[in-house]
């Protein structure tokens, strides 16, 4: 009987194993099924690309790293002296804690469609990370996901929970090495907010061009509890979907979902945020900066549903088209279904202001150069609360990006 | 000759709006362009400084000797020529501290390297601005008028031009900010080979920079030339329209 719940969640799964999803370009899963990951190689290369995603494998200010290579952890560290903190394949954790196959599959329906489906039947590790009662983890943990095989399929479940009164801040790199083009990544995570505990959850991608990613999100926000998600991408991929959703579930819970996307080259982004405000006075806020150049095709969608008194909620898309082959598409949805909620939505999208490209090129400033400060301007407010290494890192790679282009 | 404009037309879109201005500017000189609204003055300076759309049609400019024609915006500043805008636009997510730097032809700050920043406080103390207050916002995002202009003079030092272009550096000013503004250009003055070009409407700034020769502009060219003593004086008594009919029925 033990087990009995997997094999229901693997056979809802088996059964969805064809339903497309609703947005996004349809991935034919069976190019990925047959690619066997192989063995690991560890090198300069890849230390430098995971650096890129904020990701310090001397672990330098981080309280703990966990390093999925393809399918295999190959570095989970804690630093000495923390308390509290657990963190170890979701795998290991289902097996140790009977109790966690009550957070496994409960904010992402496995049979969503075929991507979460993949995820269950050909899953691959991923973490868990839980934060004990009171306990605050200021000192990011960081986790990445690292693959190193060209055409590999990596479907990693991740688990995070925040114990009442908690804090953690996780930075999470995504990325592949340069030798690798093509790959699918299914990455399910779910979060567990409780009563007055903080999450901020930072994600950079970095993936090449080639690569399909399908993440899958869902978080739960408990009375006062706070979530905050960065996400960032900078690298040109093929495809990449999301719509996370959160669901504010205590009084004056609350959580904010910003993204940064630089789009470039044929990449095709569709990406949304969901925030339901079910507790009352609850309050949500989803920003997007995005810039398209190239041929990139951007849609960000946003919904906010107002379901309780005294809830109030903000979503804003600022865009920022440089190129006619380019563009941004922005759909935000608010839906009302309380009197007493408060909803908002605006969105600007435009091209460079010439006015002032001017003005920087009158103080000497080449045209180029001038455009990626100016990028660089746009998009940098929209980085808020993260370290100020990894900040100045990605400045450093909207300015080289901008430079390639230039 | 610092600078010399040869019989230049300038036309905005399908409109000529200069008609043939011909002006000389040697080293160390200040000249004034007054004139009424939409008679030209910044039209003529912005092509000086070779922003688009603003296309030269007949003439040319000479800056030290050579056409500068060919040479873009950014070519130009690099060349000497530096201009404070009437309107500077605001820009979210620059810092005054890194436009500074840029116009000295630095790259922006990196605090990642924790080298403190000291480069761009003198520039701002030359203008009578705190830098502890100014060097991390955004440039001109929520700046009175004077700030803007004083901002803009800032930038212009650190440009070290052989031309500073003065854009109505006096408009929306208050009295005590442009007796700053007045000072710091000539104390600039004093220690710099520069010349000025200003455009302006009042002679509040011009009692301070002392100009060597005032130019008066109508409808797209030069009406009348004259010291400072001389002309500004006979504006104020009959105005720019009777000045230009005077001018005129003079031939």
């Amino acid at each position: 009987m033990a087990k009995n719940w997997r094999a229901e969640l693997r056979k809802r799964a088996e059964e969805a194993l064809g339903n497309p999803s609703p947005y996004g370009e349809d991935i034919d899963l069976s190019r990925y099924m047959d690619v066997e990951p192989s063995s690991p190689k560890m090198n300069k290369d890849v230390e430098s690309q995971v650096e890129r995603v904020g990701i310090d494998l001397r672990g330098a200010s981080r309280s703990a790293t966990f390093f999925q290579y393809d399918h295999s952890v190959l570095m989970l560290k804690m630093f000495s002296g923390i308390k509290g903190l657990e963190i170890m394949d979701t795998e290991s954790a289902l097996s140790m804690y009977p109790w966690l196959k009550e957070y496994y599959w409960k904010l992402v329906n496995v049979d969503a469609d075929k991507y979460t489906a993949a995820a269950e039947l050909y899953s691959t590790k991923g973490y868990f990370i839980r934060v004990s009662e009171r306990t605050k983890v200021t000192i990011p943990v960081q986790t990445c996901l690292f693959i190193g095989t060209h055409g590999i399929l990596q479907a990693p479940h991740n688990i995070i929970i925040a114990e009442p009164y908690s804090e953690i801040h996780i930075i999470t790199g995504c990325t592949a090495a340069p030798w690798v083009k093509d790959l699918l990544h299914l990455g399910i995570s779910e979060f567990y907010v409780k009563r007055g505990a903080k999450v901020v959850f930072t994600m950079i991608h970095s993936w090449p061009e080639r690569a399909y990613v399908r993440p899958r999100t869902g978080v739960v926000v408990e009375e006062k509890g706070v979530f905050i998600s960065n996400y960032i991408i900078l690298r040109p991929l093929k495809s990449l979907q999301t719509y996370p959703t959160a669901w504010l579930a205590g009084r004056e819970a609350s959580a904010k979902f910003s993204s940064v996307i630089y789009a470039s080259h044929f990449e095709e982004v569709d990406m949304g945020s969901r925030i339901i405000l079910r507790g009352g006075a609850a309050t949500g806020e989803i920003l997007s900066k995005v810039v398209a150049t190239g041929n990139a095709k951007v849609v960000t969608r946003g919904q906010l549903v107002g379901e309780a008194p005294g809830t109030k909620a903000h979503l804003e898309c600022r865009g920022l088209v440089l190129c006619p082959s380019a563009s941004i598409h922005s759909i935000p949805e608010i839906l009302a279904k309380h009197p007493e909620t408060e909803l908002s939505h605006e969105a600007a999208i435009g091209k460079l202001q010439e006015e002032q490209l001017y003005y920087l090129m009158a103080r000497g400033v080449p045209p180029e150069k001038a455009i990626s400060l100016l990028v660089r301007g746009f998009l940098d407010p929209g980085l808020p609360e993260l370290p100020p290494v990894l900040k100045a890192e990605i400045r450093k790679s909207i300015m080289m990006l901008e430079a390639a282009k230039g | 000759m610092l600078l010399e404009l040869r019989d230049l037309h300038v036309s905005v879109g399908e409109r000529e709006i200069i008609k043939g201005v011909n002006l000389k500017v040697g080293l160390n000189e200040i000249h004034a362009i007054m004139g009424p609204n939409a008679s030209g003055k910044t039209t003529l300076v912005l092509a000086i400084a070779g922003f688009p759309g603003y296309k030269v049609t007949k003439g040319d400019i000479l800056f030290e000797g050579k056409s500068i024609l060919k040479l873009s915006l950014h070519e130009r500043a690099r060349a000497g020529i530096a201009i404070a805008l009437q309107n500077p636009p605001a820009i979210r997510g620059i810092r005054l501290r890194d436009i500074i730097r840029l116009a000295a032809g630095l790259e922006p700050w990196d605090p990642s390297r924790r080298e403190p920043d000291c480069f761009s406080e003198k520039f701002l103390r030359m203008v009578g601005l705190p830098p502890e207050q100014y060097l991390d916002r955004d440039v001109n995002v929520g700046f009175s008028g004077g700030e803007r202009k004083r901002c803009e003079i800032a930038q212009v030092f650190a440009m070290k031009p052989r031309l500073m272009i003065l854009d109505e550096p006096d408009s929306g000013v208050d009295l005590d900010s442009l007796k700053i503004l007045g000072r710091s250009i000539m104390s600039y003055l004093q220690a710099h080979d520069c010349s000025i070009l200003v455009v302006t409407h009042h002679r509040h700034i011009l009692q301070y920079l002392k100009p060597t020769r005032v130019h008066v502009m109508y409808d797209g060219k030069i009406a009348v030339s004259g010291d400072f003593d001389e002309l500004v004086p006979l504006v104020e008594q009959t105005g720019y329209e009777q000045l230009v009919k005077e001018w005129k029925a003079n031939g």
